[in-house]
């Protein structure tokens, strides 16, 4: 299935964003968050950007202060998922100018949209830049 | 200052339409300090919602903000359980953003077996038909997270219809439904797989790229179906590498990496071991290596997917030769990632080629001692794929040693059964594999398999399986000696205890070395330390029984010491039967004469079989005394129970359901009659560690005399359940020459690698310090790191010279002059093999010496290979251009909207046709005025000025794809 999760977590170890691509119950997404941000979050800059979490590979990415983790099957090019989440963090930058973590607080909603135009059932579907912001930009024009 | 921008952002942000309310909680929960800060904000929010979000009054705009609320609430953790009906309510909403963030909420919130789904299986079925194509997509969003195997039917028609909706965005979204479907119930669409071809070759790079999902899954599955497309595959990553999609898929100056990637993928998986679809594949694997950009992450995710690819399929000695080399780049990398990658792709290549793991030895010791965990288990998991019997010891060691140091149970015990496979296949002494086995169980033998102790018990009983009692003797005491010194530790594994227990009671006084009372004290302390453990208390008691019937049946005599006494006394009262019966057991053999006790607990006789008469005959003579005595014959139990009577019953049942319609099945649950005979054996299979094979219902057993209740149950401890347990170590696999062989020549080696091979290394070192050092600047190497390097990968010339003379050697490395001699050292070494019959010490410095002797015998070996191989080469490229024109009527076959006839992905000529299409939509979109007006223009932003702004502000922080990592984030809170 490739992918399995993404998840947005600031420096604290809060969570700023969540999508699983499998369902989990609270308690188990509560119990994963921690045990993974935890183990990430100890890591230093020169360690490599995947680190293998019970049958989950987890590939992250450090944005100033916003940790971007992605937990993938274990046949998964981690290479690819970790530019897959620049890629993540070029959109929203494209759309909302130079991104923050507010700006993903804010409008949490548009965050969750753009990640449903790129990943659906785990898989990297849509990659290019104007195709993921259109309907997103459409929208808000009407609105 | 800090406190400005957050105001200026929140101007900016409060210019939505959010409410001041929520500016506040967004940003208390961002500036809150700590989860208890947080979850104490999170609390009040839920009071607050639980108020107001059932207000009826409650404006949309208004609501669509308590939704987002509520995902908060649920993505810190909190139920949010009370809002779900509102977020379902929000899906039926006419505005698009409100829908939107409804199906989003309720994505997020809902299993897709969740009561509320069937209230919007409905609206999602409304919204597949909508003439706006965002709330169609919108509703295939929802599609693919909500829609379970019952409800499957209710939206597929509707998605398959979408599949040629004039809007390449509905049918990339309706391929990833279908994909749903078949991810979910592959029945349900097994009819409809075709579209996914189809789809492959759609107009639209977009929806080409979403096909490829689903037909990666579908090859997975079912390669052989999907032949036929390989020529198209092959095909359409030749158009994608050479840059023939839109720049927008671009990635980096990459053209379309993701693409390419999930296309090497499937291309792997067709071409393994299928020799003829490999060939097609080569020409544009080795275009692809080529112009990959190593310097960027991007194009190393595609190197690396190549090299995947290169060594799933059938080998092709140039593309081994430069996936190699990517390989080499990668090791050498300073990026912790790409080194990661790189020992990653080395194991899949090591199996093809096994010399390439040489050349990078000292590479993969770094990361073995890498600070680095990700690495370092990486590079386990190589090890693993090259362990050979020559380096099992090392590389079982540092395993070893690595499970011991970690805390993750998961890791650990993933580790621990990867020792105990590779110790049982390549274990060079059965003294090796005990000490070994110790260890593990030591460490992490709660976390193994119950089955490795039975193999491992198994083994000690058995011995070496050949006529060598002494040596066998010999392991058993040394078993028996190392398990006594280890008793001692503190908090040691039950199964690990079980084992210690077997094995004393075993063999623990076999040797004469160790006194019974010695021994049966030792065991008592296990009773006791683990006094809440009844299956060690089971075992240790078993244990006892055995010391005991050995000495009754040497006719000395047995004092009991006090401590087995109180031991055996309150095992009596115990309040488990196991154990009661064990004990009383024990205390029936003491009293019984030598000559019985023999029999019924024979010495070293775990492995005799043992006769079980099933049918009981030798109490015929008392069941017929007892008849003529006037006894009742014995009914079969199914009979006693009524299982008889159930039958007519239900096939009167039969009769009159054909005549009432109704149906008794739901009640005829008979099983419950039998249970109490199943019941028992299930408890004694769990209890008890060794079941006797065909286990006897308890039932039977009460017909049976004391004595023979007592050789039942005695035999049974005797006896190891050898079926079913896989006869895995070392000797069985290999004839026994070899293993002899194998085996001395462990032993001739032993001192050479410990001591005298450093000497050897370092005489070597300096003759040929000069010639390897110009190839290798490698700094200063510490002499442990040769002497690891040289025990890991010393060993793997030998098997390796075995498989390079059946395997093709790189004939184009005889080509270029450096490489050329190094690789020459493989078929040179097997000539000096040959010749002197006496292998060298393995060392990697040895690489160059040999080299330099014997380079002409290495004219003959190439120039045979060439002419094998040149021939294949060219006609796998006939082969490929044949297909290519192939591929292009095919396409045709399925490309229905183009007139064109070939096939056309998008290239820039051809997009005025794309817009065309594009602008085609609203016309066929019949009610009135929508908001599909998707002109080119209105792709970028609400204007062609303020995207061109945004573009600017975009390059002038740094996103662009030269820089590395721009600085993004650079203005955060804090």
């Amino acid at each position: 299935m490739g992918i399995r999760f993404v998840l947005m977590v600031n420096k604290q170890g809060q969570t700023r964003l969540a999508q699983y691509y499998e369902y989990l119950t609270l308690e188990e997404r509560r119990a994963l968050e921690g045990e993974i941000v935890r183990k990430c979050l100890a890591r230093n800059e020169q360690q490599c950007s995947f680190v293998e979490h019970r049958n989950y590979k987890i590939v992250y990415r450090r944005y100033a202060s916003l940790f971007f983790l992605v937990g993938v099957d274990d046949d998964e090019n981690e290479l690819a998922i970790l530019e897959f989440i620049h890629l993540l963090v070029e959109t929203m930058d494209r759309h909302f100018g130079n991104v923050c973590e507010l700006d993903i607080m804010f409008h949490l909603e548009k965050a969750h949209f753009m990640l449903e135009e790129m990943v659906m059932n785990g898989c990297v579907v849509e990659t290019n830049k104007s195709n993921i912001l259109t309907p997103i930009q459409l929208m808000d024009k009407t609105s | 200052m800090e406190q400005l921008k957050t105001l200026g952002r929140e101007l900016a942000m409060g210019s939505h339409g959010q409410s001041k309310e929520f500016l506040d909680l967004i940003k208390s929960i961002g500036e809150a300090r700590s989860k208890a800060e947080e979850d104490r904000i999170v609390l009040r929010e839920i009071e607050t919602l639980k108020r107001r979000i059932n207000d009826a009054d409650t404006p949309k705009r208004k609501m669509k903000e308590y939704i987002i609320r509520l995902l908060y609430v649920e993505m810190l953790g909190h139920d949010a359980s009370f809002g779900y009906i509102h977020a379902v309510k929000m899906t039926h909403d006419d505005a698009l953003l409100l829908k939107r963030t409804g199906y989003l909420a309720v994505t997020l919130f809902l299993s897709d077996d969740h009561d509320l789904i069937i209230l919007i299986v409905n609206t999602i079925q409304k919204d597949l038909a909508s003439d706006n194509y965002l709330v169609v997509c919108a509703a295939l969003n929802a599609v693919c997270r909500l829609i379970n195997e019952e409800t499957i039917p209710a939206v597929l028609p509707r998605v398959v219809d979408l599949l040629n909706h004039s809007k390449d965005a509905v049918r990339k979204k309706a391929v990833m439904a279908l994909h749903r479907f078949y991810q979910k119930s592959p029945s349900s669409v097994s009819h409809l797989l075709s579209n996914f071809r189809k789809r492959l070759c759609d107009n639209d790079p977009g929806v080409m790229g979403a096909s490829l999902c689903p037909l990666f899954n579908l090859v997975s599955d079912d390669a052989n179906s999907y032949k036929d497309l390989v020529v198209s595959f092959v095909n359409i990553l030749k158009q994608v590498a050479e840059h023939r999609l839109p720049k927008t898929y671009d990635y980096h100056q990459m053209p379309a990496p993701f693409i390419q990637i999930k296309m090497l993928k499937i291309l792997a998986l067709l071409g393994s071991g299928d020799k003829q679809a490999s060939g097609h594949m080569y020409t544009v694997l080795g275009d692809i290596i080529r112009k990959s950009d190593s310097m960027t992450n991007i194009g190393n995710a595609v190197l690396y997917e190549c090299i995947c690819c290169v060594a799933s399929i059938y080998p092709n000695s140039k593309l081994l030769e430069a996936a190699a080399d990517v390989i080499a780049k990668f090791l050498k990398s300073d990026s912790h990632n790409l080194k990661y990658m790189g020992i990653d792709a080395l194991g899949r290549l090591i199996k093809l080629s096994p010399h390439i793991a040489e050349q990078h030895q000292l590479a993969v010791i770094d990361c073995l001692e890498d600070p680095d965990d990700s690495l370092k288990r990486k590079t386990f998991e190589l090890l693993y794929k090259m362990t050979k019997s020559s380096n099992v010891e090392v590389i079982v060691d540092r395993m070893i040693d690595y499970m011991i140091s970690i805390s993750d149970d998961h890791y650990k015990t993933y580790i621990a059964s990867r020792c105990v496979e590779l110790a049982e296949q390549f274990a060079p002494s059965n003294h090796w594999f005990i000490q070994t086995m110790n260890k593990v169980f030591e460490h992490a033998g709660d976390l193994v398999n119950i089955k490795v102790a039975d193999n491992l018990m198994r083994l000690i009983a058995e011995g070496f399986g050949e006529d060598d009692d002494a040596a066998d003797s010999q392991l058993r005491s040394s078993a028996v000696e190392s398990y006594l010194r280890i008793i001692g530790e503190p908090k040691l594994p039950s199964v690990f205890l079980q084992l210690i227990c077997w094995v004393l009671g075993e063999y623990g006084t076999a040797d004469g070395k160790y006194s019974a009372s010695y021994i049966s004290g030792k065991l008592c302390d296990i009773a006791e330390a683990y006094s809440n453990d009844e299956n060690v208390k089971a075992y240790a008691i078993s244990a006892l029984m055995k010391i005991y019937a050995f000495e009754v049946a040497a006719r000395r005599k047995v004092d009991i010491l006090p401590e087995c006494q109180s031991l055996i006394e309150d095992l009596l009262a115990s309040n488990s039967t196991d154990l009661q019966q064990r004990a009383y057991e024990l205390q029936a053999l003491i009293g019984l004469g030598a000559e019985a006790v023999e029999t019924i607990m024979p010495r070293d006789a775990s492995c005799e079989d043992i006769e079980v008469d099933k049918n009981l005959s030798f109490l015929n003579e008392y069941v017929q005394q007892s008849l003529e005595r006037g006894a009742r014959s014995y009914i079969p139990e199914d009979e006693r129970t009524g299982m008889g009577n159930m039958n007519n019953f239900r096939s009167q049942d039969h009769n009159e359901s054909l005549q009432h319609g109704l149906r008794f099945e739901a009640y005829e649950v008979p099983k419950a009659p039998m249970q109490p005979k199943a019941a028992p054996v299930s408890f004694a299979s769990s209890s008890d560690i060794v079941p006797v094979p065909e286990a006897l219902s308890s039932r039977e057993t009460h017909h049976i005399s004391s004595v023979g209740s007592i050789s039942e149950a005695g035999s049974s401890e005797l006896k190891l359940r050898l079926d079913g347990v896989q006869k895995k170590w070392g000797r069985p696999t290999y004839s026994s020459s070899a293993s002899s062989a194998s085996d001395s020549y462990s032993t001739s080696q032993k001192p050479t690698n410990g001591a005298t091979q450093v000497d050897g290394a370092t005489a070597v070192n300096s003759k040929v310090r000069d010639s390897y050092d110009s190839r290798k600047t490698q700094v200063d190497i510490t002499p442990e790191k040769q002497k690891l390097a040289a025990s890991l990968f010393g060993g793997s010339t030998k098997p390796e010279k075995r498989s390079s003379t059946s395997h093709k050697v790189p004939k184009s490395n005889a080509a270029d002059g450096a490489q050329g001699s190094k690789a020459a050292v493989v078929p040179n070494e097997v000539a000096v093999e040959k010749t002197i019959h006496q292998p060298p010490p393995p060392d990697l410095l040895d690489l160059g010496e040999s080299a330099v002797t014997t380079a002409p015998s290495s004219v003959d070996p190439f120039q045979q290979l060439e002419g094998l191989y040149d021939p294949s080469i060219s006609s796998g490229i006939a082969d490929n251009v044949g297909a290519t024109t192939n591929a292009t009527d095919i396409m045709g076959l399925y490309s229905e909207s183009t007139g064109s006839g070939s096939y056309s992905i998008p290239v820039s000529g051809n997009n005025a046709n794309l817009l065309s299409e594009l602008s085609n939509a609203p016309v066929k979109a019949t009610s009135g005025e929508t908001i599909t007006t998707p002109l080119p223009q209105s792709i970028k932003g609400p204007n062609a000025k303020d995207s061109l702004d945004k573009d600017a502000l975009v390059r002038q922080m740094g996103v662009n794809p030269s820089s590395q990592n721009p600085n993004l984030f650079s203005d955060l809170l804090g």
